[in-house]
C-alpha cells in the first residue's frame, strides 16, 4: 500500500489552523466493501498507525484470513467481531492538508436505518456504495431516500468492485443512467459517480490505471474540493438561547449574557432584534467571548449576545431579526423516523426536544408511511414501528419556534423522548 | 460563496462549548473529571470559555490513585488556584482503607481498576448527575461508539449495545433517580486537534510532556517511570534516558517515549510523524483486545 506523503507540511500549525471540516456518511449493503474503503481513507490517509495494524494483522491472521481485513479497523466492539457486523454508528477521523474530516461509519441491514439517520443527521455527504456486479439494488434506494429525507446535498456514487467486471466502461455507464433515472424523484441537488476498487485502492486516493477512461477525480479529490460553504443558512437569523450567563459578582454585578449557538443568519452589535416568544424589540449591544467582543456571529459559532434592554429572556427562547421570523406554532406536520422497539403510540404523548426548548406532544395523526424502498406512501398500514419513516401531526403543549428542515438543519429537526423510560424515540423533520 | 468560514478547529471549540453549556442546562449537578492530563487541561479552558465572564458553573473531580507523577499533581493545584476554580479530590487509598477496594497483587500493581470505585463513590457522595470526562472517539476502538452524552444505569454501567440514538446537535439528558451521564465534549477531536488547540491557545501544560531525564524501567517494551510503586524485576535495569510522555496516566503504566521535543511545536512534528497511537504507550489497553471495552462497561472513564 502506498503512503500519502503530506504529513510534515500540513501540520504546521498556520495551515493546520485554516483547515476546514467535512463530516460525511457512509452507507452499503453487508458485503459491498464499506469497511474495506473506509479502511483504505484512513491507511492511505495516514490516520491508522502501526499499533493498530499490528493488532488487525495478528487478528486476520488467527482468523485464517489470507488479506488484513481493514473492517476490523472499523468494528469496535466485541459482539461486532464476533459476528462480524457493524451494529452501532462508528465515527472515524482523518485529515489531509486540505480538510478535517470526520466519518460517520453507518451499518447496512435493513433494521438499521435508525443508524443511518443518526450518522446522516449531522453529514454534509454520503457516500452510497454499489457492488459493480449487482447494480442498483433495493438498499441502495433506501440508503439514497434516507439521505435525501435527511436533505444531505451532497451524493457521491462509489461503483464499487470494478476489478470483479474487469473495470468495463459500460458496467460502470448502466449504473450510473439506472441510478439517475431512480435520483429523478429525490431532492439531491449534487449527486458524483466514482468507478473504484476499495480492495485495490483504484479511484480511491489514487488514480486507476486500470480504467483510463475515467476522467473525473478520485473519490479523495472529491472529498477535498466538495463545496459546502453555501450548506449552512447564513439569511434567516436563528439564535436560540441556551443558557443565561449572571457572573453576579462586584465586576459585572448587573450582567446577563445570553448564551447559545448561532443557527442562522449573521448576528452584529447595534442591530435590532426580536424576543420570541415575547415579541419585545431590543437592539444587540455586545457579542462576547472570552477573546473579547466580535464584529459578527455566524453558524455555528458559540457566542453570547447582550441586549440594550432588560427583557426577560431565559432558556428555550429564541433571539431573531424583526422582518425575518421563524414559525410559531404548536400544531407541526412532520417526518418522523421510528428509532425504538415500540411502536409510535397515536393519541400518545411524548417528550418532544427542539433547538434549547423542551415541551411535551401528542401524536394527533399519521398522515402515511413511506415505502423506504420506493418512497410510494403508504396509506393503509399506519403503524410506525422500529425504523419506519412516516408523516405525521402533532400538537405542542407550548409553542415552538421552528423553520422547515429543508431551510434549517438546526431549527427544523426534533426529537421525541419517551415519558417513561427517557429513550430517545423518534427523529422528526419539520414539513 | 461567502467568506463566513470556520476553521475546523473552531467548529470543534464551538461544538465543545455548545456541549457544556447544555450540561449546565440540563443537568443540576454537573463536574468535570480532571486528570491534569492534556485533554482535561483542554477542557478546563474550554469550560472557562463557555461560561465567560462567569466563574467554570461546576467543580474539577480528580480521582487521586496515589500513583501520579509529582509534576501533574503540582499543575494541578497551579490551575485550579489561577482559575479560581472549584477542587475536589478523592483517593484510591481510602477506598482501599475502607476495604470496598483491594489492591491488585503482583510486583507493581495497577490502581486501574480501583480508580472506578473510587470515581463510582465519589459520583455517588456528591449526587453528580453529569460527570464531563475528556476521552476522543479517536483514541480506542470502544470510544469509537461513544455517544456525547452517554447513559449510565444505577450501577454506572455503560451499555454499548443499547445506546440512545444522538442526532443534529439535540442532546437527550433525561434520567431516572440515581442514573447519570457521562459526557464527552472533545468527542471528535484527535490527539493533532488537541495539540494544535493547546499550541493555538497558548495553555500551560505538565513539565512531564516535555523532554527530560528520567530512570527508566524497560518492561516489555513500555518504558516506565522508576517510582516507589515500580519493583525492578530479574533481568530488567534501570537506565537513565531522554524522554517525555504523550499521555498522563498512572507511574505504572504510563509509558514514555525516547524524545528530545521541548516545545510544543517540536511535539507536533512528533505527533504528526509518530506511527504508534498515544494510548500504544499504555499497558493498561494491553490486557485484551477488548480492554478499554470491559473497562467501560463497569463504569470507568
Amino acid at each position: 500500500m502506498s503512503q500519502t506523503t503530506s504529513t510534515k507540511e500540513s501540520y504546521s500549525t498556520e495551515s493546520y489552523l485554516n483547515m476546514d471540516l467535512l463530516r460525511f456518511t457512509t452507507a452499503g449493503s453487508v458485503d459491498d466493501g464499506k469497511s474495506t474503503l473506509i479502511g483504505r481513507l484512513l491507511y492511505d490517509s495516514k490516520a491508522i498507525f502501526e499499533d493498530q495494524l499490528e493488532q488487525i494483522e495478528e487478528v486476520s491472521k488467527r482468523k485464517g484470513k489470507g488479506y488484513v481485513d481493514l473492517s476490523l479497523l472499523t468494528d469496535g466492539l466485541r459482539s461486532e467481531r464476533e459476528q462480524g457486523i457493524t451494529i452501532d454508528v462508528a465515527y472515524r477521523y482523518f485529515a489531509t492538508p486540505k480538510r478535517k474530516f470526520i466519518v460517520a461509519d453507518t451499518p447496512g441491514h435493513v433494521q438499521y436505518t435508525r443508524n443511518m439517520v443518526t450518522g446522516a443527521s449531522t453529514a454534509n455527504l454520503a457516500i452510497i456504495l454499489v457492488d459493480a456486479r449487482h447494480g442498483v439494488i433495493e438498499q441502495t434506494c433506501r440508503h439514497s431516500i434516507i439521505a435525501s429525507l435527511l436533505q444531505i446535498k451532497h451524493v457521491i456514487v462509489c461503483v464499487n468492485k470494478m476489478d470483479l467486471v474487469d473495470f468495463k466502461e459500460e458496467v460502470f455507464n448502466t449504473i450510473c443512467s439506472d441510478y439517475s433515472n431512480f435520483a429523478s424523484k429525490l431532492s439531491i441537488p449534487d449527486i458524483r459517480f466514482i468507478p473504484i476498487s476499495a480492495l485495490l485502492g483504484d479511484n480511491v486516493v489514487d488514480a486507476s490505471d486500470n480504467m483510463p477512461w475515467y476522467k473525473g477525480g478520485t473519490l479523495m479529490y472529491n472529498l477535498e474540493t466538495v463545496n459546502i460553504s453555501a450548506d449552512l443558512n447564513f439569511i434567516d437569523a436563528r439564535f436560540p438561547v441556551q443558557y443565561v450567563i449572571r457572573p453576579m459578582n462586584d465586576k459585572y454585578h448587573d450582567y446577563r449574557g445570553y448564551a447559545g449557538k448561532v443557527e442562522g443568519g449573521i448576528f452584529r452589535p447595534g442591530e435590532e432584534v426580536v424576543h420570541l416568544p415575547s415579541g419585545l424589540s431590543s437592539k444587540i449591544k455586545s457579542v462576547e467571548t472570552i477573546e473579547g467582543p466580535l464584529a459578527e456571529a455566524f453558524p455555528p459559532m458559540s457566542v453570547t449576545i447582550t441586549l440594550e434592554d432588560d427583557i426577560d429572556i431565559s432558556r428555550g427562547d429564541m433571539i431573531v431579526k424583526p422582518n425575518n421570523q421563524p414559525e410559531v406554532s404548536q400544531d407541526i406536520e412532520l417526518m418522523i423516523c421510528w428509532l425504538n422497539d415500540k411502536k409510535m403510540n397515536t393519541g400518545g404523548k411524548y417528550v418532544i426536544k427542539h433547538t434549547t426548548r423542551d415541551a411535551r406532544c401528542v401524536i394527533k395523526d399519521v398522515r402515511y408511511k413511506i415505502n423506504i424502498n420506493t418512497l410510494n406512501k403508504i396509506e393503509d398500514d399506519k403503524t410506525i414501528g422500529l425504523n419506519d419513516i412516516g408523516r405525521i401531526v402533532i400538537r405542542t403543549t407550548t409553542p415552538l419556534f421552528f423553520d422547515s428542515y429543508s431551510k434549517n438543519r438546526a431549527t427544523g429537526s426534533v426529537i421525541l423522548v419517551d415519558e417513561f423510560t427517557n429513550e430517545t424515540v423518534g427523529a422528526g423533520m419539520i414539513i | 460563496m461567502n467568506s463566513y468560514k470556520l476553521s475546523h478547529l473552531k467548529q470543534l471549540e464551538s461544538e465543545a462549548i455548545h456541549i457544556m453549556r447544555e450540561v449546565a442546562a440540563q443537568f443540576e449537578r454537573p463536574a468535570l473529571l480532571f486528570s491534569g492530563g492534556k485533554d482535561s487541561i483542554v477542557m478546563v479552558r474550554l469550560a472557562e470559555k463557555a461560561f465567560f465572564p462567569a466563574r467554570i458553573p461546576f467543580p474539577l473531580v480528580h480521582v487521586d490513585t496515589g500513583h501520579n507523577f509529582e509534576e501533574t499533581i503540582q499543575f494541578r493545584d497551579y490551575l485550579v488556584k489561577k482559575l479560581d476554580a472549584q477542587l475536589i479530590v478523592r483517593s484510591v487509598q481510602d477506598s482501599i482503607n475502607k476495604g470496598t477496594a483491594v489492591e491488585e497483587k503482583g510486583p507493581n500493581p495497577s490502581r486501574n481498576s480501583q480508580q472506578t470505585i473510587t470515581l463510582l463513590e465519589t459520583i455517588e457522595e456528591f449526587k453528580f448527575d453529569a460527570c464531563f470526562g475528556g476521552a476522543r472517539r479517536d483514541e480506542e476502538k470502544a470510544r469509537a461508539k461513544e455517544r456525547f452524552f452517554s447513559h449510565r444505569d444505577d450501577f454506572g454501567q455503560w451499555d454499548p449495545k443499547n445506546q440512545r440514538p444522538e442526532l443534529w446537535n439535540l442532546y437527550n439528558g433525561k434520567k431516572q433517580v440515581g442514573e447519570h451521564f457521562r459526557v464527552f465534549p472533545l468527542s471528535n477531536w484527535t490527539e493533532m486537534d488537541v495539540w494544535q488547540y493547546i499550541l493555538a491557545e497558548n495553555l500551560e501544560i505538565p513539565s512531564i510532556y516535555f523532554t527530560h531525564r528520567r530512570d527508566i524501567v524497560n518492561r516489555e517494551g513500555t518504558l516506565l517511570a522508576h517510582s516507589p510503586f515500580i519493583t525492578v524485576m530479574n533481568g530488567e535495569t534501570v537506565e537513565n534516558k531522554i524522554v517525555r510522555f504523550r499521555t498522563v496516566g498512572d507511574m505504572t503504566c504510563t509509558g514514555a517515549v525516547e524524545s528530545e521535543a521541548s516545545t510544543l511545536e517540536e511535539i507536533i512534528q512528533e505527533v504528526a510523524a509518530a506511527r504508534q497511537t498515544e494510548r500504544g504507550t499504555r499497558a493498561d489497553d494491553k490486557r485484551s483486545e477488548a480492554a478499554m471495552e470491559d473497562r467501560k462497561k463497569q463504569g470507568y472513564f
